[in-house]
């Protein structure tokens, strides 16, 4: 092996684009895969022996909703037996608490549990279904077992005020992390942006909130916590990079750098079905086309933080510049940097700091809500 | 954020070794990994809710025995809390 390429860390198996809730931010693409293109357990399961062959430590099972997959305890099982550790990130919904006990007895390492708020209304709002009392019951279940659990609170304008109460639901949980993510605008975020953006008075008082929550709880529960880049000075190491330490896999078995890689124009994406794991890793189009430094551009070329943030994300770099090259956009340094400046201005001008609306029908955004792939 | 010298860590729920036969050997986290060489390794190999923080310390004094015993003591504590930051340990009394 002399090969120069570092191995990738980490496999997120999107194993389906079925879902029961319909989340106004949800990270899959706006194009989703349809259950006859999804890949079966034997695929998946050579997936699992390839990726660990080629030096991942974790697979991050994800979707849509795994567990709408039928065969999720033979997926985390084949996962487990080809040496990953296993990642469940759930809604929790189709779940009771035998299939619990059976990803338990699968191996299962960590159950994240997502959540769109600390109310059901919120909640019902976000999801465009009831979901919040299901999650409450499952945060019962996983008492009874010695499991890893995260709940995942994805933050935007519409519930970062309920913050306390999301601390809260966590510390009466057996959860050691907790993750206030805020959205990232991308694919259904990206089209329900105006929506979701908090205010920057808004994110202040979260930060503040958070630091002095991660320190009363260091050593009892790990908070993270993820700002929106578009109020950042500096923008994300996207994935750690352009195919450096992830790879995705999506429910039909295209292999992606990152969740939103399809947006950009141009790429073309290897199947696993067709071509080994290894290959596409190390030589395919998809993920040499941003790996390293040689597509740069000024100001990044030159810049001082390119081996830290890597220029930032090529995605957001396309969608906000219309070129998959540019430095992000979020950047402070970067000359398209106005053009999210007006984004927030916009945001902070229209009813920055006011409590929510009495009369809520009347001011909800329009969302755009996403469907259940057939 | 203190270590208390009696008590046994052991580790969290969801952190766990790597198996014996992969190389290197790592301990496997929540959405992290450590990868461990000789010390880190004989200290978590430790971490099993029947060693105290003491006896972890002793052992290690006498299996690097070269080494300045209260330097030894010192990193190994040193580990603990940073993996207690990583919320991979849990304190048994």
């Amino acid at each position: 092996m002399t090969s120069s390429i570092a191995n990738p860390l980490a496999l997120i198996a999107e194993l389906t684009h079925r879902c029961p809730l319909h989340c106004v931010y949800c990270s899959n693409p706006l194009e989703l895969q349809a259950r006859n293109l999804e890949l079966s357990t034997d695929d998946w399961t050579r997936v699992f022996q390839e990726a660990a062959a080629l030096g991942v430590l974790q697979a991050d099972f994800t979707g849509g909703e795994p567990l709408t997959r039928p065969d999720i305890l033979d997926l985390v099982r084949a996962a487990r037996g080809a040496g990953l550790y296993v990642n469940l990130i759930t809604s929790g919904l189709p779940l009771d608490e035998s299939r619990l006990e059976g990803l338990v007895q699968a191996g299962l390492d960590h159950f994240q549990l997502s959540f769109q708020g600390a109310r059901e209304e919120t909640a019902q709002e976000i999801s465009g279904t009831k979901a919040h009392a299901q999650k409450l019951r499952v945060l019962e279940w996983l008492r009874r077992h010695r499991l890893a659990v995260t709940l995942n609170f994805v933050i935007h304008r519409r519930n970062i005020e309920q913050l306390p109460e999301m601390l809260a639901l966590a510390e009466s949980s057996s959860a050691t992390r907790v993750e206030f993510a805020n959205v990232q605008y991308y694919g259904w975020a990206f089209a329900n942006r105006d929506g979701l953006l908090p205010t920057r008075e808004q994110l202040t008082q979260s930060i503040d909130f958070l630091k002095k929550a991660q320190e009363r709880l260091a050593g009892k529960i790990k908070i993270e916590y993820v700002v929106p880049d578009y109020y950042a000075k500096y923008p994300k190491p996207c994935m750690g990079g352009w195919a450096r330490k992830l790879m995705l896999i999506t429910p039909s078995g295209e292999a992606l750098p990152c969740h939103a890689a399809k947006v950009i124009p141009g790429l073309s994406f290897e199947n696993v079905k067709n071509r080994a794991l290894r290959e596409i890793w190390e030589v395919s189009d998809a993920f040499q086309k941003f790996r390293g430094e040689s597509w740069m551009q000024e100001p990044c070329k030159t810049c001082d933080r390119r081996s830290l943030d890597f220029g930032g994300c090529r995605c957001q770099a396309f969608l906000l510049a219309s070129d998959a090259t540019a430095t992000d956009p979020v950047c402070s340094l970067a000359p398209q940097r106005p053009k999210v400046d007006a984004i927030l201005n916009e945001i902070n001008s229209v009813g920055a700091g006011l409590a929510p609306p009495a009369v809520d029908a009347l001011t909800k955004p329009a969302w755009l809500y996403r469907p259940n792939p057939s | 954020m203190s270590i208390d010298l009696e008590s046994r860590p052991r580790l969290a729920p969801g952190c766990r070794m790597n198996e014996k036969t992969q190389q290197p050997r790592t301990l496997l986290m929540p959405e992290r990994a450590l990868r461990l060489n000789g010390p880190s390794l004989e200290i978590v190999e430790r971490c099993d809710g029947a060693h105290t923080v003491e006896q972890i310390i002793t052992e290690l004094q006498q299996l690097y025995s070269k080494a300045e015993p209260a330097k030894v003591e010192q990193d190994i504590l040193g580990y603990l809390a940073l993996l207690q930051k990583e919320r991979a340990l849990d304190f048994e009394p």
